[in-house]
């Protein structure tokens, strides 16, 4: 048993490998031809490249001493809504699952709305409705509104995969449970929850990628993102064009390692789900 | 006799559908009972109200001397006094064998790993697959399972075991290894429902038989009797046309 799926696993790998080589090969193409469409529309527009000015907002070393500039202090700002984000999103996104599901109306109800309230506004009129009138209410200052607001949208999302994964586990599996006198909760806890984690946690993950993306809305309430520092910069230096370019990077080398990441632990579960 | 189930004047609604039509049904301790009909006659449904899988919309069902109502506290200890077995095995997919085994014990009974361990391997050794221990459900075939799922069951040590078409699911051949263990069970005096079409299992191991139809007990009589003279026609029909089958 362990041997085949060692080979089926070897033979995929193999398949990988083969492509990768094509594939490195068709995005230089494609790479080198948007960079040409780039260069020679600036060309066009008589834009002056200023690369060099760049890394001055990136890092500075003053005295032999490392200081972060502006894009990395916003990265920081990013990556921290993106923390307590996920965090919170997590737990909205499980309360609210578990309230669909469970036999309260008036919990199935307030869910609902939560739900489709969230789903069927736009995201940048959540953030002023957090930000011009729940803010000021709550008093809460604006780095946690981006917070609330970011948490509550993506933990929407986390609640519909919670659900599915839940709802996803055969019935006749509680029944079994139940059967055998478990009471719910430790039905929930040895034999549903143990079979819906595998299936929940990669889609899960994947909201932690949307999640940094979308938080760049937070810019327009002058929370110090990422995007607001590249705002910022743009405004004094007019350097839109490198600048966006470092600052869209910044955020890919964030989501692709995360999207790396995801995707080994995805093929540790799976394998550990082949196993046993 | 001590009355291990009694079923008084049950019926079961799903929305408008009668699915139980004025059931009453009397078991008792030791007795093995098998309740045949025709699909869709509320057999299952039947025996889902006894732990409650289904809760029942009137008339009164006693288990081993406990009325089954709301209270939830006493449905829990009910349930471990009654074993279910289902067509489908509904084995945890995610744990080992000999971890299907122990997770009620530990988890409902509070027994130790090692305690619950040595019960389990009891319990393999009773349905014959000792030597299964240490693997997962999907690399047994469904005779295996199915006996998996008996022993599971038993380590509850319940009173009363419920069947509800243990066979059907299973190829032909798988039958049988399955059927010998539920055999072996009933001549140790199990208390038993047996929800089945087997009839050499019926005649072999059950003191009465229940034939059901469209939700009510059309007859119930002993084994002899039920087969030998059976009254109703429905009954007739139904044994002519399985018989032959
Ligand atoms: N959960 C349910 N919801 C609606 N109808 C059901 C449900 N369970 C069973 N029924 C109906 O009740 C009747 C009896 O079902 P069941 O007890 O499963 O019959 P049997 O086990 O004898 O084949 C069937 O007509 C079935 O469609
Ligand atoms: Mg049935």
């Amino acid at each position: 048993m362990k041997n085949q799926t060692s080979t089926i696993v070897a033979a995929r790998t193999k398949r990988r490998r083969n492509s990768a080589i094509t594939d490195t090969f068709q995005l230089l193409i494609l790479g080198s031809g948007l960079i040409w469409l780039v260069l020679r529309g600036a060309a066009e527009m008589n834009y002056v490249w200023q690369w060099h000015r760049v890394p001055q907002y990136i890092y500075k070393v003053i005295d032999g001493e490392l200081i972060f500039g502006p894009l990395i202090d916003g990265l920081l700002v990013t990556l921290e809504i993106g923390a307590y984000s996920i965090v919170l999103g997590l737990v909205i996104g499980l309360i609210t699952a578990f309230l669909r599901l469970s036999d309260s109306y008036s919990g199935r109800l307030l869910a609902t709305i939560y739900l489709e309230l969230v789903r069927n506004t736009p995201l940048l009129i959540q953030l002023f409705v957090f930000y011009f009138v729940l803010g000021p209410i709550f008093e809460i200052d604006r780095f946690w509104v981006a917070v609330l607001c970011i948490s509550f949208f993506e933990g929407s999302f986390a609640a519909e995969i919670i659900r599915g994964g839940i709802l996803s586990v055969p019935k006749g599996q509680v029944e079994a449970g139940a059967s055998l006198g478990l009471s719910r909760a430790a039905t929930y806890r040895y034999i549903t929850l143990p079979q819906a984690l595998p299936i929940i946690l990669p889609p899960l993950a994947g909201i932690l990628v949307n999640l940094i993306k979308h938080s760049a809305i937070v810019s327009v309430i002058a929370v110090f993102d990422l995007t607001t520092s590249g705002l910022d910069i743009i405004s004094e230096t007019f350097m839109a064009f490198e600048i966006w370019i470092t600052v869209a990077s910044m955020y890919l080398v964030i989501t692709i390692s995360l999207s790396i990441v995801i995707s080994r632990f995805e093929r540790y579960m799976k394998r550990s789900t082949l196993a046993g | 006799m001590e009355q291990m189930i009694s079923l008084k004047h049950v019926f079961k609604y799903f929305g408008e559908f009668r699915a139980l039509n004025d059931v009453s049904l009397e078991v008792a301790a030791g007795e093995r009972v098998v309740v045949c009909g025709p699909s869709g006659s509320g057999k299952s449904t039947m025996i889902r109200c006894i732990n409650r899988l289904e809760e029942h919309d009137d008339g009164e069902i006693w288990v081993s001397g406990n009325q089954l109502t709301e209270d939830v506290k006493k449905l829990t200890e009910i349930r471990k006094d009654v074993g279910m077995v289902f067509q489908q095995f509904n084995l945890f997919p995610h744990l080992s064998v000999v971890d299907n085994l122990t997770l009620a014990p530990m988890k409902a009974r509070g027994l130790s790993k090692s305690d619950a361990t040595e019960l389990a391997m009891t319990y393999l050794n009773r349905v014959h697959i000792p030597e299964q221990a240490a693997k997962y459900p999907g690399q047994l075939s469904g005779g295996q399972q199915q006996r998996v799922a008996i022993a599971r069951s038993l380590c509850m040590q319940p009173k009363i075991m419920l069947f509800d078409e243990p066979t059907s699911a299973l190829d032909p051949e798988m039958i049988k290894e399955v059927l010998d263990v539920m055999i072996e069970l009933a001549e140790d005096g199990m208390t038993m429902i047996v929800v089945t079409h087997e009839m050499g299992f019926a005649k072999k191991a059950a003191n009465k038989v229940v034939f059901m139809d469209q939700g009510e007990v059309v007859e119930s009589a002993p084994t002899e009797q039920f087969f030998s003279q059976p009254e109703s026609d429905r009954t007739k029909l139904f044994l002519s046309q399985i018989l032959t089958h």
